[in-house]
């Protein structure tokens, strides 16, 4: 009896040591983002600390310069080296300048990944694209061609002409115009991210284009400043509003009838997806090397490409049906 | 002739405005007709509002680049004053910006008045300050359409003669500066103070209080356009209205507003605004390159000030250059 005891206890003193150091030092991942205060990466950090619950031994770090600068962003990564935390994921604010600051970081055996915003591929292991740009650009004129079954004409009001990821976009999405019959782009203009210019620009369009059908902003600031355009001029109903835009800045335009439906990664999902992923890189259980699959939770797989960055899923559809459940979130 | 034609600024700024709709005529008729122009002109109100707040602070010999900031920090105010008290009658809501611009207005007056601190460096100072207090009040976050009650919203729309209200804040305000400028004793002293500081002194005019004066009045008129710019465009975040502030700058420049003080009339600041705001309506509408528009307007500036320089190179000084001559 004693000697049954003994090792039992002489087991559980093992087993808590074997445990113990496990218990102590729970992952420390770092999500920083591109400017703190924003309704979208606050809405990431809630999915970041969803995964960190289910993960059980992660704690996460919430952090980003207050406005959208990329020294900003050095500085955190200085000082999230400095305090030795496990994984760094970052919506960069500029690919190339992050480089070396992360670089350092991957030196002391710190894992980096980037998320919604891409690191050059040599300052990070893995990047995660809320979508594909196959995918948006593709996104983008299917709301519009949803809701003209007869076909018509859509105009495109981007952010500013020099804008990469909204170029991309228009360009994948001029690519996939065969599937979609009967859909003209009559123009493509600049709103440069600014309300009063997009709103211009808006009415412009409105101006040139009497029978436009649809215009399609992959903005957020340039579609809610085309859906008040379109409230304006009184064309609710003739001229619908899509593209890429957040749930409580656009829950307005869905209410006043100007825009059917649009169109954003869910935010939530993506910081979930980022945790995710730097978990398994910093625990081991995943390398970052092109074809690898990384699990993501209940996202599903990430698939790498050559560049090491991969696709989380299709754009996530917004309408009058769901409008109320996200606009309070983000 | 030519000469007075150069010296007449308004009469050229004028016909280059009629030469501009005559050539966007060509390319896009609709253009020029009445109900656009109306369109065009209640766009450009704010900047109207805005550049003869300026006009009076480069008058003076100082610069306001905190205007677009000030703006943006009253709309965003009176946004979230909307938000939490839906109820609040946009008298008040009117109440509370144009107080406010005008408290922000002063503290630039008093730095450079009290303080004795450049008026540009006191001004990109309070640009950030106010622009980083609206980050703080509003966490980054958007104040959006859905938020704002209907009334807030309806009030630059609603018509009066024909005309929005908006575009009735811009003809009021031409009306009372013009007869500010041409008809008070403040007016000559704006003109005094920036014209010739020191023979001002001693016409009994204090300098700093006039720029007071000329900042606390430019400031009114930021928080006026705060409030009409967030209801017009249904939205209040940090960066609204970036860059504005150089607009301001470049309208009072091609009205003939002398950067070096003393030398501007608000008809001329009227159609520098004018001028401005019909290039900025026309080049979307006759499918102009972005990278064409930007250099357009840039163009406009530069074309304004070396016209600037030589209207203030003919001027005065003659006695001077020929006792120096004959010396």
């Amino acid at each position: 009896m004693k000697f049954i005891k003994a090792i039992l206890s002489a087991a559980v003193i093992a087993a808590v040591c074997i445990a113990a150091p496990a218990q102590a030092a729970p992952k420390r991942i770092a999500l920083v983002v591109k400017a703190l205060g924003n309704g979208f990466f606050e809405a990431a950090a809630r999915g970041a600390e969803e995964a960190a619950k289910e993960l059980g031994d992660v704690e996460i770090i919430y952090t980003g310069p207050t406005d959208t600068t990329a020294e900003g962003q050095i500085e955190v990564i200085n000082s999230l080296i400095a305090q030795r935390v496990d994984a760094i994921a970052i919506s960069a604010n500029d690919a190339e300048a992050l480089v070396p600051a992360l670089k350092k970081a991957m030196n002391r055996g710190i894992t980096v990944i980037s998320w919604d915003s891409g690191v050059a591929p040599e300052g990070r292991q893995v990047h995660l694209n809320p979508s594909s740009n196959a995918l948006i650009g593709n996104m983008i004129i299917k709301l519009a061609a949803d809701h003209l079954p007869d076909g018509g004409e859509v105009a495109v009001l981007s952010a500013t002409a020099t804008a990469t990821n909204q170029n991309i976009w228009i360009e994948e999405m001029n690519k996939v115009m065969g599937n979609y019959p009967g859909i003209k782009v009559v123009a493509t203009v600049y709103g440069d991210d600014l309300a009063d210019k997009s709103y211009r620009e808006a009415q412009g369009l409105m101006q040139t284009y009497p029978d436009l059908d649809a215009i399609i902003a992959p903005t957020s600031i340039g579609i809610v400043a085309a859906a008040q355009a379109v409230v304006d001029a009184g064309k609710v109903g003739k001229v619908n509003v899509t593209g890429l835009g957040l749930p409580s800045e656009m829950a307005g335009a869905i209410e006043s009838g100007a825009s059917k439906s649009f169109a954003i990664w869910n935010p939530i999902d993506l910081g979930y997806s980022a945790t995710m992923i730097a978990h398994a890189l910093a625990n081991g259980d995943a390398t970052a090397e092109p074809g690898a699959k990384i699990p993501m939770g209940r996202m599903g797989t990430l698939t790498l490409d050559d560049d090491r960055a991969g696709a989380m899923s299709d754009p996530f559809v917004y309408d009058s049906s769901n409008i109320d459940a996200f606009k309070s979130i983000f | 002739m030519l000469k007075r034609l150069a010296t007449s600024r308004e009469a050229l700024l004028l016909g280059a405005i009629l030469v501009l709709l005559a050539l966007i005529s060509t390319r896009f008729p609709a253009f020029i007709t009445p109900s656009n122009l109306v369109g065009v002109f209640n766009d450009t109100s704010p900047l109207i509002l805005l550049a003869l707040g300026q006009m009076i602070v480069i008058l003076t010999k100082c610069i306001d680049l905190s205007v677009a900031a000030n703006l943006a920090l009253t709309g965003m105010v009176v946004a979230l004053v909307n938000v939490a008290a839906p109820g609040v009658p946009v008298a008040v809501i009117l109440l509370v910006a144009i107080t406010l611009g005008t408290i922000m207005g002063m503290f630039n007056g008093l730095l450079v008045w009290k303080v004795q601190i450049p008026p540009i460096v006191v001004t990109l100072g309070t640009m950030t300050i106010y622009r980083g207090i609206i980050f703080l009040l509003s966490d980054g976050k958007w104040v959006n359409a859905h938020e704002m009650s209907p009334a807030f919203k309806a009030f630059p729309r609603m018509e009066l003669l024909g005309l929005p209200m908006l575009s009735w804040f811009g003809i009021l305000a031409v009306i009372l500066f013009y007869f500010i400028m041409t008809r008070t004793t403040l007016g000559r002293a704006f003109y005094a103070v920036g014209g010739n500081p020191h023979a001002a002194v001693y016409a009994g005019i204090n300098v700093g209080y006039t720029q007071f004066w000329a900042y606390t009045i430019s400031g009114a008129l930021s928080g006026l356009a705060g409030y009409l710019w967030v209801s017009r465009y249904a939205v209040a975040y940090v960066d609204l209205a970036g860059g504005f502030e150089l607009e301001v700058v470049a309208a009072c420049v091609i009205g003939g507003v002398s950067i070096a003080g003393g030398l501007g009339t608000v008809a001329g600041t009227l159609l520098g605004a004018l001028f401005l705001g019909i290039v900025k309506n026309a080049l979307p509408v006759i499918n102009i390159s972005p990278f064409w528009q930007l250099a357009i307007s840039g163009a406009a500036i530069i074309i304004a000030v070396v016209f600037n320089a030589r209207a203030n190179r003919t001027k005065g000084r003659v006695i001077l250059k020929s006792a120096e001559q004959t010396a």
